[in-house]
This record gives C-alpha cells, sequence and structure tokens, in this order.
C-alpha cells in the first residue's frame, strides 16, 4: 500500500486510454499516490491509529513467528507433563517460572497456545476475508456494470442472504459442508470453515462495488475507452476496478475483525476448526469447563487476544475510513 | 397501499419457497435417509422397497410438493441423533427461546432509551462519553465473551445466580415457562442480559442521534419559545418522534436475537431451539437443521413483513412518496 511518492508510476498513466481530457478523469496512479500521501499524514498524527496498528502488529508479529517466539510447542504431546496441568500464571504463588500464564488441563503453556491459536485464527479470518473479497468485488463489479437480469439477480440474492444474520448463514454453510465431507479430514475442515465464512462476508463487498461502479460507468473515461474499442472486461478489470477500490479498503479492514470474531464463535460453539489445531475460540471453549473450579486463566487470557486484536482492527478500520472520506477532512 | 401489502406478501413468500427449497436439498443430496434407516449392510431389494414405500423413486417435483406439504404441516421426519419427531423436539424447545428472546429485546428497550436520551440530552459530558464508550464496546465485543465474563463474576466469584439450565419451570399447558417461578427468573437473567447487550447498544445509539436530529427541529424551538417546561419538551414532543424507528429497528432485532440466542444458549446451557441447531449442526442432524432453518425463515420474514406494514402505517410520509414514485 504505501508506494513511493517519488517514483511516478508511468506504467498505469500509460495505460490509460485516454489522456485526461478533464480533471474528473485523473489517472488512478495520481489519485492513489494523492490519498497515499494525505492517509500517511493522517496515520502520524492520530495516536488511536498508531496504537491499535502497534497492538495489530504485535500480534501479527506473535503468530507469524509462533514457532521460534513461544516458550513451548503445545502442539507436541510428546511435552506435555500432566503433573503441570492446571498452574495458575507465574505471579500467582502456585505458578511456576516456566509458564507465564498458567496451563491449561493438559499441562499445555498458555502462553504458547495462545501464539499457535491467534496464528489459526488470524489465517482463517484473513483466508477468508480474501475469498470474499474476491468473490464480492468481482460479482459486484459484474452486477454494476453488466446490469439487467445478471444485476437483479445477484442483488435479490444479497436482500435474502442479508435478511438473515451472517453467524446463521455460516452455521448452516458449516452444517451443510460438515455433512457433505467425512469427518476426520482436518484439512477439509478447514476449508469448510472458511468458506463458509467468506460465503457470508461477500454480500457487502457486492453492494458497495455495484454502487461505485454505477457510478464509475457514467463518467466519460468509461466512455473514451468504450469509443476507442477496449472490450468490457478489459474495462472492468483496468479502468473501473481500481477507482472502486477505496471503500472496499475500508470495508475489508472491517470485516477482518468480524472474520475473526466469527470464526472465534464457530470453534467456540464446536463446528469450526478441528480440536487437533486450536484456535482462541477453540481455547476459550476448552477453558469455560474450567471456570467453576477457579481456573480462570485457561479461557480469560484468549479471551483478552481476541478482543484485543477485533478491536484494534476496528479502531485501524475506523480511522482509515475517516481518512480516506474528504468531506470530513 | 394494498399494492404495496400485496408485494411484501408476495416477497415473503418468495424468500420462503427459496428456503423451503435449501432445505429440501439437503434432504436429497446430504446424506442418503435410506442408510440411515436401513444400516450400512441391508439388502439391496431392501433399499429399494424403503426407496419406494419413502416415495423418494418419485419425480423430483411431486418428492418437492410432498416435502413443503409435510413442512406446512410442521413434519420434518425423524431427528437422525435422538430417533424422535423432529416437531416434537422443535414445540418442546421453542418456549424456552422464546421467552429469552423477549426479555432480552424488553430489556434492550428498557436499557436503551434512557441511556440513549441521557447521552443526547448530556452531550458532551463525561457520563454520557461514557456511555457511549460502552455502547460501543457493547456492539464489538464478542457475544460468548461476555457471557463467560457475566458466568466468571456472578455466578463463580459472587455466587448470586446460577450459570446454565433452566431452572424450575411452570406448565402451562403444552408450553413450560421459566417466568413465573423464582428459581426460573434467576437463571434467566444472566443468558437475557447477555443475549440484550448488542440491541441494546444499537437502540441507545439510534435514540441518541435521532433525539439530536428532532432536538434541532422548529417545533421544539417553538416548543421551548411557549416556556414548556424542559421535562415536557424533551419526553412528551421530541422523544415520541423518535420512536417509530427506535420500534422499527428493535422488531427487526427480534430476529437477530434469535439468531444470536444459538450462542447464548450454548454458553449458558439453556435448554432452547439454538442449543438444539447447534447438537444438530455438530452431528450433521439435517432433519433438525432444516427444520430450524424453516422455523427461523417463518418468524424473520413475519417479522420484517409486521415491521413494514408498521411502518407504513404509522409513518404518512411513506405513503406519500410510494403512491408518488409508484409504477
Amino acid at each position: 500500500m504505501a508506494r513511493d511518492p517519488m517514483t511516478p508510476s508511468t506504467s498505469s498513466a500509460a495505460d490509460a486510454v485516454s489522456p485526461a481530457p478533464s480533471p474528473a478523469a485523473r489517472p488512478p496512479g495520481a489519485l492513489a499516490r494523492f490519498l497515499d500521501g494525505d492517509v500517511w499524514h493522517s496515520f502520524r498524527t492520530s495516536p488511536m491509529a498508531i496504537g491499535a496498528a502497534v497492538i495489530a502488529l504485535f500480534c501479527v508479529v506473535c503468530a507469524l513467528f509462533a514457532p521460534w517466539l513461544a516458550p513451548h510447542n503445545p502442539l507436541d504431546l510428546a511435552s506435555l507433563d500432566l503433573m503441570d496441568a492446571r498452574l495458575p500464571p507465574a505471579w500467582d504463588a502456585e505458578g511456576k517460572a516456566k509458564y507465564l500464564l498458567g496451563t491449561d488441563d493438559q499441562g499445555r503453556d498458555i502462553l504458547s497456545a495462545l501464539m499457535y491459536g491467534t496464528r489459526i485464527s488470524l489465517f482463517v479470518g484473513l483466508a477468508s476475508v480474501a475469498l470474499s473479497l474476491v468473490l464480492g468485488v468481482g460479482l459486484g463489479l459484474l452486477a454494476g456494470f453488466v446490469g439487467g437480469r445478471i444485476d437483479g439477480f445477484i442483488m435479490r440474492v444479497c436482500d435474502v442472504m442479508l435478511s438473515f444474520p451472517s453467524i446463521l448463514i455460516a452455521l448452516l454453510i458449516d452444517g451443510v459442508g460438515r455433512a457433505l465431507v467425512p469427518q476426520g479430514h482436518e484439512a477439509l475442515a478447514f476449508v469448510v470453515l472458511i468458506i463458509s465464512i467468506s460465503l457470508t462476508g461477500w454480500v457487502q463487498y457486492a453492494r458497495t462495488v455495484r454502487g461505485s461502479t454505477l457510478v464509475e460507468r457514467q463518467k466519460e473515461y468509461v466512455q473514451a475507452a468504450r469509443v476507442i474499442g477496449v472490450s468490457s472486461a478489459r474495462i472492468m478489470r483496468r479502468h473501473v476496478l481500481p477507482n472502486v477500490l477505496g471503500p472496499v479498503l475500508v470495508l475489508a479492514t472491517i470485516q477482518i475483525a468480524l472474520a475473526i470474531i466469527t470464526e472465534a464463535t464457530l470453534s467456540f460453539l464446536g463446528v469450526g476448526v478441528p480440536p487437533t489445531s486450536p484456535s482462541l475460540g477453540t481455547l476459550i471453549r476448552i477453558g469455560q469447563d474450567f471456570l467453576f473450579s477457579g481456573e480462570w486463566w485457561i479461557t480469560i487470557f484468549p479471551g483478552v487476544v481476541l478482543v484485543m486484536i477485533a478491536l484494534s482492527v476496528n479502531l485501524l478500520g475506523d480511522w482509515l475510513r475517516d481518512a480516506l472520506n474528504p468531506r470530513l477532512r | 397501499m394494498i399494492a404495496f401489502v400485496l408485494r411484501r406478501l408476495l416477497q415473503a413468500l418468495v424468500v420462503i419457497a427459496a428456503v423451503a427449497f435449501i432445505a429440501f436439498m439437503l434432504f436429497q443430496f446430504v446424506g442418503d435417509p435410506v442408510t440411515n434407516l436401513l444400516g450400512q449392510d441391508a439388502t439391496p431389494e431392501q433399499r429399494q422397497q424403503l426407496r419406494a414405500d419413502l416415495g423418494l423413486d418419485q419425480p423430483f417435483v411431486v418428492q418437492f410438493a410432498r416435502f413443503a406439504g409435510n413442512a406446512l404441516q410442521g413434519e420434518f421426519g425423524i431427528s437422525l441423533r435422538q430417533g424422535r419427531k423432529v416437531s416434537t423436539l422443535l414445540a418442546e424447545r421453542f418456549p424456552a427461546t422464546l421467552e429469552l428472546a423477549l426479555l432480552a429485546a424488553v430489556m434492550a428497550m428498557l436499557m436503551g432509551i434512557p441511556l440513549g436520551v441521557y447521552a443526547a440530552l448530556r452531550r458532551g459530558t463525561f457520563m454520557s462519553q461514557a456511555v457511549m464508550t460502552g455502547s460501543l464496546l457493547g456492539v464489538s465485543l464478542p457475544n460468548f465473551l461476555i457471557g463467560i465474563l457475566l458466568i466468571l463474576v456472578f455466578a463463580v466469584l459472587l455466587k448470586w445466580l446460577p450459570s446454565f439450565g433452566r431452572g424450575d419451570v411452570v406448565a402451562l399447558g403444552p408450553i413450560t415457562s421459566a417466568l413465573l417461578t423464582v428459581d426460573g427468573l434467576r437463571h434467566l437473567i444472566l443468558p437475557a442480559f447477555t443475549l440484550s447487550l448488542f440491541p441494546m447498544a444499537l437502540v441507545l445509539r439510534l435514540v441518541r442521534s435521532e433525539m439530536l436530529e428532532v432536538l434541532r427541529t422548529d417545533y421544539i424551538k417553538f416548543a421551548r419559545a411557549r416556556g414548556l417546561p424542559d421535562r415536557l419538551v424533551y419526553f412528551r414532543h421530541a422523544l415520541k418522534n423518535t420512536l417509530v424507528p427506535v420500534i422499527t429497528v428493535t422488531g427487526l432485532q427480534l430476529g437477530n436475537i434469535i439468531a444470536f440466542a444459538i450462542v447464548t444458549e450454548t454458553v449458558f446451557q439453556w435448554p432452547g431451539m439454538g442449543l438444539l441447531f447447534i447438537q444438530a449442526v455438530q452431528f450433521a442432524d439435517i432433519p433438525v437443521m432444516a427444520a430450524y432453518l424453516c422455523l427461523i425463515a417463518l418468524v424473520f420474514v413475519s417479522i420484517n413483513l409486521v415491521v413494514d406494514l408498521l411502518y407504513f402505517a404509522v409513518d404518512p410520509r411513506l405513503r406519500i412518496e410510494r403512491s408518488a414514485g409508484g409504477h
């Protein structure tokens, strides 16, 4: 995203079919660079955005380098010692310094489990957002640009999906997927989960992109491209798409938080990731059983991490929306 | 007016039909009922016989018509996991979810509206800022986490309230209710509060923004100029005009509340439809899933329809716009 403002992106300027006859038809490269400069400035002057970015980055780094950073390997069953089960955090009198945030019922180090769990949560969240982004932007472009029956059909599907809560649709698709896929296929369980989350998320992108496409379609640069005989597919891809991506970017940021929470909810309900690779939601689910015997750390720490990620990503999304909206400046 | 009602009714029917079709496809393509009923080692003759008995050898359209006819009578077959009729299972569970959802909706309005009015009238003060920040947390915190925190505080640490189950229930004819016993009410508080937080935050924010809108209008200024006391201006003139969208949103949220009851019921082991559904998803129990899907669709579509019609009846501006722009 951060593009060096000193090097003009000649490729996109040369690609513009018309030599920009009016100010309304700027080449996309210039617009993007203009936004980049401003966005960067607004980021530097917003303590909230910097704070959120630091927290989010911290979580991402911990997750990404979990195998090297984590003090123990929670997935290696041989290293678990049942004698160390249910130890409180290290600052508690009964805790051991070896396990900073305590251990769960199998003697697994909570801190390490958190790092690996965040890794899985982030992976599922990002993958499903990416999938729904591609699907939603594609269908939205198609609906807005082609119009007619295709538009009507896609929008009716959106309407029906929007009238049901997303968690219900995700649960349903997940349930169907689980019925179709034979039990015990771990990789397939991930695929089913990612597909069910992304199939609920694409509607937002499709509606946003369709709206902007309807506006862009009327503009002179699209007509100019048509006149010189550029194909519809190429106009959509090279000329309309870059101009409708701004709001999509904001939406995607917020949807990442939503996807991570949906994944956690599904895993908490026991229909998410397979139990052998626990995500944050699975960890919370496991910990809930021990709440009553006073072992709060097994469930509270994953909860805190989940809230931290969701809140920081949401704050970043809010900031990005304000930063990209020229009317609010 | 009549054209509008008819169009809405038609749309509702289309949605219901689409959902029923999806439910039917679930039966058709997910899992084989013959294998489920006879087991793996049945002879081909037995299978053929059962297929004919169940009508599975008939054309697709005939089967769908039969499915729809049964669904209209509330019959969805037998649960694969529990071996009991799905309609009985759902009928047992429905009252529990209904009372949970209704109480949550009432709580959301009773807390959300006063807090929203407060945040609008005392705009900029520390307390109203705190209320707004709290409402943001209510929207962004995952529902199940709030439930777990409430259990930790009120059930485990303070030991004030029970944390799971429905407690003592009173049978009122075919339905049971936990609202009439002290024990049942104690069991209801935590799950209902958990469930009410999200719609409460929505109502709060909506009331606040609507109040701020209304307070700027001329008739409020005029009411003030007439020298009416603040209390009368705020509550009789301003609040009344904010309530139409609030009722609409709460009505629409009722569907969301019923759906989110799946999560809350799991956290609190509340024996409602949501818990039944999540167990059905875990075990791929298609008849229960299909029945729940159809029931929820029916609830959603009727709520949407009623709210639409109410809105239309209450707000005369909508009628004028519709008839002017209608074609």
